[in-house]
């Protein structure tokens, strides 16, 4: 009986020491020393939020760069249901969405005949991922500058200045943002 | 497979073995009580703790006393969850007003949680209020990492001990553990997460206009809506996240884990998230030769489990760079740099399948890439790492207590060789201790392809899988084997939140978790009441490299025996028809 007691009070004093203070405090500090990363990195333009930096959106107007694919739903980039299509390698409908979003980005761009970096037409895991890999962006470059009418090497300079390296030049892989990207060239490259 | 992705391999385990001894060293001098550097800071908050428990420090337990306590100690947890998710639509801290958890849901997850499983039907970033999230769950992730490092100690001390009636307080175990250990290690963590992008916030979901709209599908009606705005997710996750990485949980804030950009925003968050996996597992063999007094029997279990981990992690990798057969016909259109169905990124491969081997060595379970679209191998290498039994690093304690049971079975085997009782750290290794090991390796293996065999038979079994042939019943012996293991990754295509999963899962986790522990502290009170027997000249060393060897011939037959037959009707058999 004494066990059963100590157990309940125990329990209690702990749930109020890391289920309340814990988490109240850290949300204090990271509130006041990483406001910005604690709140969703949220991009601000004109005084108004249009996005988080970390979220992906969704995007198929050929004036854009694209996302990669996602498998969220009801809709795609739905960041408050995040969800990967646990596709497995083998099932015949991965194969078919693989060939499905090769035959939409040929038929946006006809005449490229370069081969389509494979995390373009492959949805992420959180189908919420910010990120294409520089390769999937080069391959969208000729397109989004045809579609607003404006120099090539114009859209490839901006997609240079926001593509990230390797972090410390040796974790993870090279990145462009998408929806950062986008956003500068409709305020940079506009037509 | 690509150079820097070695590279990143490669300096992920140097620094985590550089890390091993002074956390080790650390966590011994917690454990013996003796003064370290957190004494002056926590010793008087130790002793208020203990007055409030109404808790003497000196007072020690007999075994039974010490199991009758983490039993109840977890039984009170598991019925606090379970209200807390009932009750949850009723209580603050609930800002998108989610509805209370379903019976059968909760009660899957009440047990998850205390069993330091993490297995999640839902998805937390659709369910779970802050306050559930906050109170119930994350203290479950330090409550359960807690007791699996508290029968660890238990069981060192059985080693240490002779002539002896008691196994040490579990509540002193279970307080250092958090105080000193834990709390510490997670308070740093969290900090540094915030820095990288992890959101820690109590503010409701923010809605943000699509900078282009899109269209809503409802299914099944096929109904579209258009879309123009997107509802980004807020929570107290940081602090959540550093406790669920360093107690090898592996309950993800958000459903897809530590994939959502949120619970793992950059390169380097996922670099001490992974290294938060292994950290503790890692650093506690050699504690555990600290406190028994000889770091080389901790050095030699420790070397075993990198010596099964690296070949696994890469052919997992391997498997996940090399094309894949069933877009064959595709192949001129694609620049093909890796399976990247289901991973992100900012990863890459190299990190998606050094993750997923480290999660499921260490029973952590925490996911930053979908297994279920890994190729046929390099998802068995997860599902294998799961078989092993969890003791490849394993679970905070509970995979360093199940890598000396392979241990006690490796000297009884050798014992069987020569026709002597084995012993194993100066003490006699006799039948009681051998039906305690028995029972503890044989009842989660029953769970588990019992489980299996009802799941493929019965209706509401068969409906929860989402892709067809081999690689379906691949989803079910994943999830059998992940829960009965106490690791809580999935393939998560199997949709597992219906009454029957939730149901037969949580039993799985149960018997998987406590169906270990009360064997081993069984096991600890009877070896603290023997005698030491000096080494003699028929003593088999226990920190040899002929040790290791033996050892990973143990661990590899045990789990190969139980599970072979499963694996080459999932992963080995899909493999084989897609090369065909």
């Amino acid at each position: 009986m004494v066990v059963l007691r100590t157990s309940v009070i125990a329990f209690i004093v702990f749930t109020v020491m890391l289920g309340i203070i814990y988490p109240l405090a850290m949300t204090g500090i990271a509130q006041v020393a990483f406001p910005h990363e604690a709140n969703g990195s949220i991009v601000i333009r004109d005084g108004k939020a249009v996005g988080s930096s970390l979220i992906g959106q969704p995007f198929s107007d050929p004036k854009y760069f694209w996302s990669r694919p996602s498998a969220t739903t009801p809709f795609p980039y739905n960041a408050a249901s995040s969800s990967g299509s646990n596709l497995g390698q083998n099932n015949p409908d991965l194969s078919k969405a693989i060939g499905e979003r090769v035959s939409a980005l040929r038929a946006v761009d006809p005449g490229n005949v370069e081969p389509i970096p494979f995390d373009l037409i492959t949805s992420s895991g959180s189908g919420l991922d910010p990120h294409i890999s520089p390769s999937a962006a080069l391959y969208q470059v000729k397109r989004v500058a045809r579609s607003r009418g404006v120099p090539e090497k114009d859209v490839y300079a901006l997609l240079q200045s926001h593509t990230e390296e390797r972090q410390l030049g040796l974790l993870g892989e090279a990145r462009v943002n998408v929806l950062m990207l986008n956003l500068a060239l409709d305020s940079r490259v506009q037509r | 497979m690509t150079s820097n992705g070695l590279l990143q391999i490669g300096l992920y385990l140097i620094v985590l073995a550089v890390l091993i001894k002074p956390l080790g060293h650390y966590m011994a001098l917690v454990y013996e009580g003796r003064s370290n550097w957190f004494t002056a800071l926590l010793a008087p908050l130790e002793r208020l703790l203990y007055r409030i428990f109404g808790v003497r420090s000196e007072d020690e337990m007999s075994w039974k006393t010490y199991t009758f306590a983490v039993l109840a100690f977890n039984a009170v947890g598991a019925v606090f969850l379970y209200l807390l998710q009932r009750l949850q639509h009723l209580l603050p801290l609930n800002p998108q007003g989610f509805a209370a958890v379903s019976a059968d849901s909760s009660f899957n997850t009440a047990i998850s949680f205390i069993t330091n499983t993490n297995w999640q039907g839902y998805g937390g970033e659709s369910t779970m209020s802050y306050l559930t999230q906050m109170a119930g769950l994350g203290v479950q992730n330090f409550l359960s990492a807690a007791t699996g490092m508290a029968v660890l100690v238990a069981l060192i001390r059985g080693f240490i001990r002779h002539n002896a009636t008691t196994i040490g307080n579990f509540w002193v175990d279970t307080t250092r553990s958090i105080l000193y250990i834990l709390l510490p290690l997670s308070v740093i963590f969290t900090i540094v997460l915030v820095s990288q992008g992890v959101v820690q916030n109590l503010k409701p979901y923010q809605t943000t206009p699509l900078m282009q709209g899109t269209t809503a599908v409802e299914q099944p009606s096929g109904k579209t809506t258009p879309v123009n705005e997107q509802s980004i997710p807020g929570g107290p996750a940081a602090s959540q996240i550093a406790i669920k990485q360093l107690g090898t949980n592996g309950g993800g804030f958000f459903n897809v884990n530590s994939a959502y950009p949120y619970e793992n925003p950059t390169p380097l968050a996922n670099f001490l998230e992974l290294l938060a996996i292994l950290l503790i597992p890692a650093a506690l063999c050699y504690t555990f030769g600290k406190m028994i007094g000889d770091t080389r029997q901790g050095w030699a279990l420790l070397i075993t489990m990198f010596i099964i981990f690296v070949p696994l992690l890469l052919l997992c990798y391997y498997s996940e760079m090399v094309d894949i057969p069933a877009i064959k016909t595709l192949a001129a259109s694609i620049d093909y740099g890796g399976n990247m169905e289901g991973k992100e990124v900012r990863f890459g491969v190299a990190n998606s399948t050094l993750w997923a081997a480290a999660t499921t060595a260490a029973s952590n379970g925490s996911v930053n890439a979908m297994h279920d679209s890994f190729s046929p191998l390099g998802g068995m290498v997860p599902l294998f790492l799961l078989q092993l039994g969890e003791i490849i690093f394993g679970g905070v304690g509970s995979g360093l207590y199940g890598m000396i049971i392979l241990a006690l079975v490796t000297v009884f085997v050798a014992g069987l060789m020569v026709g002597r009782t084995p012993e194993y750290l100066g003490k006699k290794i006799e039948a009681f201790e051998m039906k305690m090991v028995s029972l503890s390796i044989l009842i989660p293996s029953v769970v588990i392809l019992l489980g299996i065999g009802v799941a493929v038979v019965v209706k509401a079994g068969v409906a929860g899988i989402a892709n067809p042939g081999a690689h379906g019943f691949s989803e079910i012996l994943y999830a059998f084997t992940s829960c009965a293991n106490n690791n809580g990754s999935a393939f998560a295509g199997l949709s597992v939140n219906t009454p029957f999963y939730n149901l037969i899962l949580g039993f799985a986790m149960l018997i998987g978790r406590f169906s270990v522990i009360v064997p081993v502290l069984a096991i600890a009170g009877s070896l603290a009441g023997k005698k030491l027997v000096p080494a003699g000249s028929g003593t088999l060393p226990t920190h040899t490299p002929l040790f290791i060897v033996f050892l990973i011939g143990i661990i590899i037959i045990v789990a190969a025996l139980t599970h072979l037959p499963s694996l080459s009707l999932g992963p080995i058999a899909e493999h084989l028809q897609a090369i065909k």
